[in-house]
């Protein structure tokens, strides 16, 4: 059942809404979250958390009264409030893929500053710095509990 | 049936593999059972672009998410804190932060010195030689000359200070308050084998570098070249015992569902505080009907996990943010009882570098702090890089409410009974929270931080699983004796978390493996007497 995929009323409602969240921006020149490319990897990662997400959309669905995509932009900013405000772990879990799949983004993380990469093998850089900062500790007497 | 062997181990992680290794040098018939597998590192998350998803998949930290076959289901419903581990070669050494501070001298003296709990049969120095071996084999990384602790060496230099670390020990400075380097069980030069750390961050999922020291890669390697056999996917169901009460071996179930019957000379238990709980509860019969070594009734009770709260903040200069270990310092400024805070016993800082990018964005909007709409951009970007994070690991006293038992309805694959949790935080710990929480809040205001938030208590923060079979002198209080043996089955041992009497305030794998040593020294020592 939580592997099943979302009907088509389920995405564009869902797509709607990811774009709600993460609009696209002109300063920063970055899709929003219904980006085309974007939307396929959150819709691919669903996964195991089916019947969160389609529970978090019919929770959606309910408070817009039908289809979001189907009401004005005013009435969607307030059904998305209200989701967020009331919507519990369902929609925490669609939030949550909606941003792992956003900031994996070549586009996005290459406006951050960020390489979009795995960790391994690479790594990164970590300046050592200096342990002198320690100095004030190191004179302290030890304090550790003695135990007769 | 297979060949008898002299010694059985049940679980291959922090204090299976210790022992195992130790008891090498007896040149008995050694077996390790574990009910998961080899872990390959070419898996680990960090090798791929979708690291961050999957600690919400097959890496979550808990085993009711991450629903691999090797895990069990555990109903924890009824606690605050949920249970999370990992079951493969290494246990949760797998998928642990590598954080690696000792137990102090007075964690062994809870009763005597603060008039709560009760002291351990054991001390800070009887264990010493054996924190040293530990360290050694595990190879450690930190530096020496802490005034917090008893003197010790590291065998490697720290984990870097970086941006972070920089910001941390020049707030700490300006309070006054102690911090150091953490010891860490990550190399940070080349050791046993092990490539050195390269930073790549998201260290408690398992270490694609190898750095990190999980049992897989330190002890064991060693323990197999000297003849111990570890047999994977093999799932103990009970111990067995005979006529005279002894352990006779353990019944498991292979990957195939196919039932097994090994019998043992000695049965070591090494499953941590709620898997050593469940196999013994598990394992009753006529002789023993509350379940095995169970004649005091403590198998299950006093199980501790240490509280553990956030508190975060967001500071105007630049961090390491994902970049290095998480690992970064602690802080044991409030480590010791000062009755004058309103509680005794005390709590660990635990200063950590943070998270990658899409884990940033899920918790800051988790908590509030991230808008949805046009502003999430502007307001993400004056945050990444910059979150400043104190975690406060709380000591646990042990209470027998707060315990182990079989889930009436609820079994793992094989039909064995899950364990059930039920869990309360203590009036001691919420006081110490509520203490330790103005304090991070004190560190973040020092160092100017802004929209500051509080995670109490850490939900999926049940890393540390203590106490459910404690050590003792008297039988009626305690189910093993001071070396590790139970009071009711001579030839029936443990080893892990479970033996503790008392949590100390900080993280428990140093100790556990060392007491692991410990009582397998005390094993080789009285070999000829091992059951009188």
């Amino acid at each position: 059942m939580s592997e099943q995929s979302l009907t088509d009323a389920e995405i564009a409602d869902l797509r709607c809404l990811a774009g709600m969240m993460i609009p696209a921006s002109r300063k920063y020149d970055v899709p929003g979250a219904d980006d085309p490319a974007i939307f396929a990897d959150i819709v691919n990662s669903i996964g195991r958390d089916g019947d969160n997400v389609r529970g978090a959309l019919a929770t959606l669905r309910t408070f817009s009264g039908g289809p979001l995509t189907a009401v004005d932009a005013a009435r969607r900013t307030e059904v998305a409030a209200k989701l967020r405000a009331e919507g519990g772990v369902p929609v925490s879990v669609l939030t949550r893929i909606v941003m792992l799949c956003y900031y994996r983004d070549e586009r996005v993380m290459l406006s951050l500053g960020l390489e979009p990469r795995a960790p391994f093998p690479k790594g990164h850089i970590v300046e050592q710095g200096d342990w002198s900062l320690l100095d004030p500790v190191r004179a302290r007497n030890p304090f550790w509990r003695q135990v007769p | 049936m297979h060949e008898k062997v002299d010694v059985l181990i049940i679980g291959s992680g922090a204090s299976g593999a210790a022992v195992a290794w130790s008891l090498t040098e007896t040149k008995m018939r050694i077996l390790c059972l574990e009910q998961g597998d080899w872990m390959k590192q070419s898996d680990y998350p960090s090798n791929g672009r979708d690291y961050e998803a999957r600690v919400f998949s097959d890496y979550a930290t808990s085993p009711n998410i991450r629903q691999r076959p090797s895990d069990y289901p555990i109903n924890d419903d009824n606690s605050p804190i949920k249970v999370v581990n990992f079951n493969a070669v290494g246990g949760s050494t797998v998928m642990y932060t590598a954080h690696y501070p000792r137990l102090h001298p007075s964690d062994f003296r809870v009763r005597s010195l603060d008039g709560v709990a009760d002291d351990w049969p054991i001390d800070y120095p009887t264990l010493e030689p054996f924190f040293a071996e530990n360290d050694r084999m595990t190879g450690v990384s930190g530096l020496a000359g802490d005034p917090a602790y008893p003197a010790h060496e590291p065998p490697m230099p720290p984990l870097p200070l970086g941006k972070t670390g920089f910001k941390i020990g020049t707030t700490m400075n300006q309070l006054g308050w102690h911090w150091w380097p953490s010891d860490s069980a990550i190399a940070t030069t080349e050791y046993d084998g092990r490539a050195p750390c390269i930073n790549l961050g998201h260290c408690t999922p398992a270490c694609a570098q190898g750095a990190k020291a999980s049992t897989d890669i330190t002890y064991w390697p060693h323990a197999i070249r000297a003849g111990v056999e570890l047999r994977t996917n093999c799932r103990v169901r009970e111990i067995t015992t005979g006529p005279g009460g002894m352990a006779t071996g353990a019944i498991y179930y292979d990957l195939d569902g196919a039932e097994h019957f090994q019998p043992a000379e000695v049965v070591i238990m090494a499953c941590n505080g709620v898997g050593t709980a469940r196999l013994l509860l598990n394992s009753s019969s006529a002789r023993f009907p509350k379940g095995l070594a169970n004649s005091s009734g403590l198998v299950g009770k006093n199980l501790m996990f240490h509280p553990w709260a956030h508190v975060t903040g967001y500071v105007d200069e630049p961090m390491d943010g994902h970049r290095g270990p998480p690992l970064c310092l602690w802080s044991q400024e409030f480590y010791e009882t000062d009755r004058s805070r309103g509680f005794v016993r005390g709590f660990n800082f635990q200063f950590n570098r943070t998270m990658g990018v899409g884990t940033e964005a899920m918790n800051a909007e988790a908590n509030g702090l991230l808008p949805w709409g046009e502003a999430h951009h502007d307001t993400f970007r004056a945050m990444i890089g910059h979150r400043m994070s104190v975690g406060i690991c709380t000591e646990d006293l042990p209470e027998e409410h707060n315990r182990v038992t079989l889930d009436p309805v609820l079994k793992d694959r094989h039909g064995i009974p899950a364990p059930r949790i039920d869990y309360t935080i203590g009036d001691n710990t919420n006081r110490m929270l509520d203490f330790a929480i103005e304090r991070g809040k004190e560190i973040l205001a020092a160092a100017n931080a802004r929209q500051v938030h509080t995670v109490r208590p850490v939900v999926y923060g049940g890393w540390h699983l203590l106490g459910t079979a404690r050590m003792g002198n008297d039988p009626e209080r305690s189910v093993v004796n001071s070396w590790g043996r139970s009071h009711d089955v001579k030839n029936l041992f443990i080893v892990d978390g479970s033996v503790f009497v008392t949590s100390g305030g900080v993280n428990p794998t140093c100790t556990i493996q060392a007491l692991a040593l410990y009582i397998a020294d005390s094993m080789k020592q009285r070999l000829a007497t091992l059951f009188d």
